[in-house]
């Protein structure tokens, strides 16, 4: 993704009140081409209020939203027909035949006739429903339900795809399979999608936002993300342990936390040179062979996408 | 994009085998009574014939089936006006089309039209029984063509009032069951005002229907029917508009 990729999707300060209580407070966001980026939030942050209002569902109460352009609130009709969405319950006529609901959406979105059929055998393609055509949507598992929920919003080959919780309820193969396409529907167009899963985060997007209570509190890299509040160190297995102190003797180290008899979890300072040889690592292994402690196991510490989420909602709670 | 949506909802309707199930009973049920009618002109027909000026077969039969219809309207339009909205937001697929590129009255209207065209279908099959006749005797064509637009005209009505109420719940029930009382409040409403003049008439489809029935093709009728018309689907959009911004 370069800078200098077109914008697709720019949403300033949106706002949406319910009554007297604010579920959107001043929103901005930006997309684009080529970029997918992942909404975090709990649940109740306001999440899924959000995509809706980008894909002209909602109508936010003030802000502006402009899709390839085009204001979504002057001129819908020309905005929304670069948009594909997936709500978070897939909105399927479950009477309908699959080829007749996706043609459907296809027309709802002024696909010309003569590209129709075209788009139809590209769309199942991609989302593997070749053999499901002809299959009524109520008699489909979850998971074939849930791609012909993604077919409808990319029938279309809209600009922009926003996903609400995409791969909910699906079994890990059907996962990794519409990860794959979100990935490959990544390059060519903007994806939005809201997940709790921080894997997906990892796996698919180039950016994250978190939103919290309605507003964003975050917003970076995935890679950058990870290594918010990342703290160098390893868990080390000491078959014949010596004392804490020796431990904490050994140059760099900044922390010493015993986990059982025979495990100990070692921060050293953030500042200490990788290079081999001079790390806590290193040293300690040396003397670990030097003084027969029968080092078996160590694992460099991995910061979780699951503390690092907590730790920005967290934060974000203490400044308020 | 109406025709679209108005497509898609006609296609709807014969998904589901109530409804092919509900078009045979229907038939029956105006194959019997349109039967009954024809029994009973035939046997004054002779006496008939003697005065002059005689009601005739279309008179006799299609008038009756006709008023027939009308009641029968009234119990059925609400059970398929109910599906429209209410139960697209009870399923949450109202969403595809708030996000796809159509108006609020560009769905309103989808759905009506698609109603339509299947009420048509019912009024047409009841007419062509009607025509049938002229195999044996002359029918009266413009009785027959002004019950035919009377219906369709009620029915239309109905369509928008049940379209509105469907707009207004999630519960498909909740919208079937308000549609028959307020379609079932505007007849009692006709019932209960006995005298013909009565100012009550003014303002219950059915007795405007009545005008269409004997033939007379009234203005007013018109009028009526089309500011009621026009009066409902207008409040179905800005409700279906309104959505947006409540939620």
């Amino acid at each position: 993704m370069s800078v200098a990729a077109p914008l697709t999707l720019s949403a300033r300060n949106l706002i949406r009140r319910s009554g007297r209580h604010e579920i959107i407070r001043d929103i901005s966001l930006e997309l684009r081409h080529g970029e997918v980026l992942g909404l975090l939030g709990h649940n109740g942050a306001g999440k899924s209020t959000t995509m809706q209002m980008l894909a002209g569902a909602l109508s936010p109460q003030s802000g502006q939203i402009i899709i390839c352009g085009h204001d979504m609130i002057c001129k819908p009709e020309l905005a929304k027909a670069h948009i594909g969405f997936l709500p978070e319950t897939p909105p399927l006529y479950r009477e309908m035949r699959v080829d007749d609901f996706l043609l459907f959406a296809a027309k709802l979105h002024r696909v010309l006739p003569t590209q129709i059929t075209h788009y139809l055998s590209e769309t199942k393609r991609r989302c593997g429903l070749q053999n499901s055509g002809n299959k009524i949507i109520g008699t489909l598992s979850k998971g074939y339900q849930q791609r012909v929920g993604i077919a409808q919003a990319i029938i279309h080959q809209p600009e922009v795809i926003i996903l609400d919780e995409p791969t909910v309820g699906l079994d890990p193969s059907q996962i990794r399979d519409i990860r794959a396409l979100i990935r490959e529907l990544g390059d060519t167009h903007s994806v939005i999608l809201s997940t709790h899963l921080l894997s997906e985060v990892a796996s698919i997007c180039d950016r994250v936002e978190i939103i919290h209570h309605g507003r964003l509190i975050y917003s970076d890299s995935s890679e950058q993300m990870q290594q918010y509040g990342y703290q160098p160190g390893f868990i080390v297995t000491l078959l014949a342990p010596p004392t804490l102190a020796e431990l904490q003797a050994i140059e760099g180290v900044q922390q010493v936390e015993p986990l059982s008899d025979t495990q100990f979890r070692i921060l050293y300072a953030a500042n200490t040179p990788p290079s081999t040889g001079s790390d806590p690592g290193s040293k300690l292994l040396e003397l670990a062979a030097q003084h027969g402690w029968q080092a078996k196991q160590l694992v460099p510490l991995q910061a979780r996408l699951e503390d690092v989420f907590m730790q920005i909602t967290q934060d974000e709670e203490e400044r308020v | 994009m109406i025709l679209t949506i108005a497509r898609k909802e006609f296609r709807s309707l014969f998904a589901v085998p109530s409804t092919w199930l509900l078009l045979g009973s229907l038939q029956f049920i105006f194959a019997w009574f349109f039967l009954a009618r024809l029994d009973a002109f035939l046997q004054v027909q002779a006496q008939l014939a003697q005065i002059g000026n005689a009601p005739g077969a279309t008179l006799s039969v299609a008038v009756p089936l006709f008023g027939t219809l009308a009641i029968i309207l009234m119990m059925l339009v609400p059970a398929f006006t109910m599906r429209l909205l209410a139960e697209e937001k009870r399923n949450q697929t109202l969403v595809l089309l708030m996000a796809s590129p159509v108006s609020a009255s560009q769905i309103v209207l989808g759905k009506f039209v698609g109603l339509m065209l299947f009420l048509l279908l019912i009024v047409a099959s009841c007419t062509m029984m009607v025509v049938s006749l002229a195999a044996g005797t002359q029918l009266d064509v413009g009785l027959l063509l002004s019950n035919a637009l009377g219906v369709l005209l009620l029915a239309s009505n109905y369509a928008a009032l049940g379209l509105y109420i469907s707009s207004l719940t999630s519960q498909p029930v909740v919208a079937a069951i308000a549609s028959l009382a307020a379609l079932f409040g505007l007849w009692l409403i006709e019932v209960s005002a006995l005298d013909n003049d009565n100012a009550l008439h003014l303002f219950t489809p059915t007795s405007h229907f009545q005008n269409f029935n004997i033939g007379l093709l009234n203005s007013t009728d018109l009028v009526y029917f089309l500011v009621f018309l026009i009066t409902f689907l207008l409040l179905t959009i800005r409700r279906v508009n309104n959505s947006r911004i409540y939620g």
